[in-house]
């Protein structure tokens, strides 16, 4: 109890301080997850529209692929993009093994199908209907497609709550691919890790804190986004 | 087009539709402007199936279609939308969006990229010549039954098509409701020179608003004629049957 209590004092210490390592630490987390997010939000909800507008029949083995993927351990993740980006690797060229970028494709990596598979189950529910009355007041593919995605909203904010979640908690990938290297690729998981093989309890207790409590604004912000949609407007 | 343009606004030969069998055959179907046609029939006749046929949601297996004098080819997408763009189909099970009434209202003048400013005057003139300013800023899908349905068609006429396709739109209404929808209706008809084709299990209310009568069985057309002559002794046996309720299933 004492340690979680030192914790909560360590936390807002830190916070108090304006503790640049914190402060890059947080920053590098928050640039990292929110840009593989962004990137697998766009990729996957395109991918999930796509797919929740096709008939079950002809996507039934893309929606296996896809569900096993959303379930995919995030160290396989990192080191299938470690292989990848390391030098004998198909992209090992581009030198982005241990920088924040190599972050954010392993988080890309494991946000993409969860954004994916939850969209297109949450588009599949309604979305030939709204696709339908669309095209019959006169849509085009293009903004009868839109349409289905505003019409969706909710479900489609609930897979990137569900994918934000899920990468901003991991730690296993970005270590793999990332390094954990002070100052360049240390993120608030990693720092955690590290931390607690220390035994500097109080420290890693303070900064699960502080990722907690930004897990917590950040879900908050999407969750009043996505009950903005469900607000009566009149 | 001009005034003296008397082809018919439609014009459909040995069209079919094919799932995994025949669901509808049409010899020949032709719909004149400006007249409002009651299709009546028992359910899975295919009265559904030749609104999505008309409107091009479905596209017919084979046969000829001409909208306006133009022949539509199967497979021409930019001729399917173009044609699309001519008219609105509002479901049986009417989805509004979740949205206020007056965007739901615009949504079809928005996907023809009608400006701003002439949207917003239109919808307002809609909302007033309908009476229905009261549920402008209301939800779409927190409207009533009656109420949703009748926003559904102003929503379909907001862009003035020159064919309007209703599928059952009274069906599960109160009494109420079904009189505001055929003033709707009629309105349309009489002050926006729109044809209707209206799907409807009432055969009453066939006979109460529309000029023609189309009366489908078994995926076929059996008689198409004027709602006088459907519902007198002359019409079809079969028809008759249907309209007296007679017709078992």
């Amino acid at each position: 109890m004492s340690r979680i209590g030192e914790g909560i004092l360590e936390a807002l210490r830190m916070i108090v301080s304006l503790d640049p390592d914190l402060i890059r630490i947080v920053g590098l987390s928050l640039w990292v997850s929110l840009s593989a997010i962004l990137i697998a939000t766009i990729l996957g909800v395109s991918l999930g529209t796509w797919l929740g507008l096709k008939s079950e029949k002809k996507t039934r083995l893309i929606n296996k692929v896809i569900f096993t993927l959303m379930g995919m351990p995030p160290v396989v993740a990192g080191l299938i993009i470690y292989l990848i980006l390391s030098r004998q690797g198909p992209l090992g060229v581009l030198g982005l093994l241990y920088t924040p970028r190599a972050m954010i494709i392993a988080q890309v990596f494991l946000a993409f199908p969860i954004i994916t598979g939850l969209t297109m189950v949450g588009i599949r529910a309604k979305g030939q209907v709204i696709e339908e009355t669309a095209r019959s007041l006169g849509a085009d593919s293009r903004f009868a497609a839109w349409t289905v995605v505003k019409e969706s909203r909710i479900a489609i904010l609930g897979a990137v709550i569900t994918g934000f979640g899920r990468v901003v908690a991991e730690v296993g990938a970005v270590m793999m691919v990332g390094g954990n290297i002070d100052g360049r690729t240390r993120v608030m998981t990693t720092a955690i890790v590290l931390e607690t093989r220390k035994g500097n309890f109080e420290l890693a207790i303070g900064l699960g804190l502080i990722l907690l409590s930004l897990s917590f604004f950040v879900n908050s912000v999407l969750y009043s986004i996505q009950k903005g949609g469900d607000v009566h407007d009149g | 087009m001009s005034m003296t343009d008397n082809r018919p606004l439609l014009e459909m030969t040995g069209i079919n539709k094919v799932f995994h069998k025949e669901v509808l055959r049409i010899e020949s179907l032709s719909l004149d402007k400006g007249l409002i046609y009651g299709v009546i029939g028992p359910s899975g006749a295919g009265k559904s199936t030749l609104l999505r046929i008309i409107n091009l949601l479905t596209p017919p297996t084979r046969g000829t279609y001409r909208f306006m004098g133009e022949a539509f080819e199967n497979g021409n997408d930019r001729e399917r939308l173009r044609i699309q763009r001519e008219m609105a189909l509002v479901f049986q099970r009417t989805l509004l969006f979740r949205e206020s009434v007056r965007h739901n209202i615009a949504y079809g003048l928005k996907a023809r990229r009608v400006p701003r400013k002439d949207i917003e005057k239109r919808v307002d003139e809609l909302l007033a010549y309908l009476g229905m300013e009261g549920l402008a800023h209301r939800r779409g899908d927190t409207l009533s039954g009656g109420e949703a349905q009748r926003v559904a068609i102003a929503r379909a006429v907001a862009f003035e098509p020159k064919l309007l396709l209703l599928d059952e739109p009274t069906a599960n209404l109160d009494p109420r409701n079904i009189a505001l929808i055929e003033d709707m209706i009629l309105s349309m008809k009489r002050d926006k020179g729109i044809t209707v084709v209206m799907v409807t299990h009432n055969v009453f209310q066939a006979k109460r608003i529309a000029d023609e009568v189309i009366f489908i069985d078994e995926g076929r057309i059996v008689e198409t004629g004027p709602v006088e002559r459907v519902f007198s002794s002359e019409a079809h046996v079969k028809t008759r049957a249907y309209v007296e309720g007679r017709m078992i299933y």
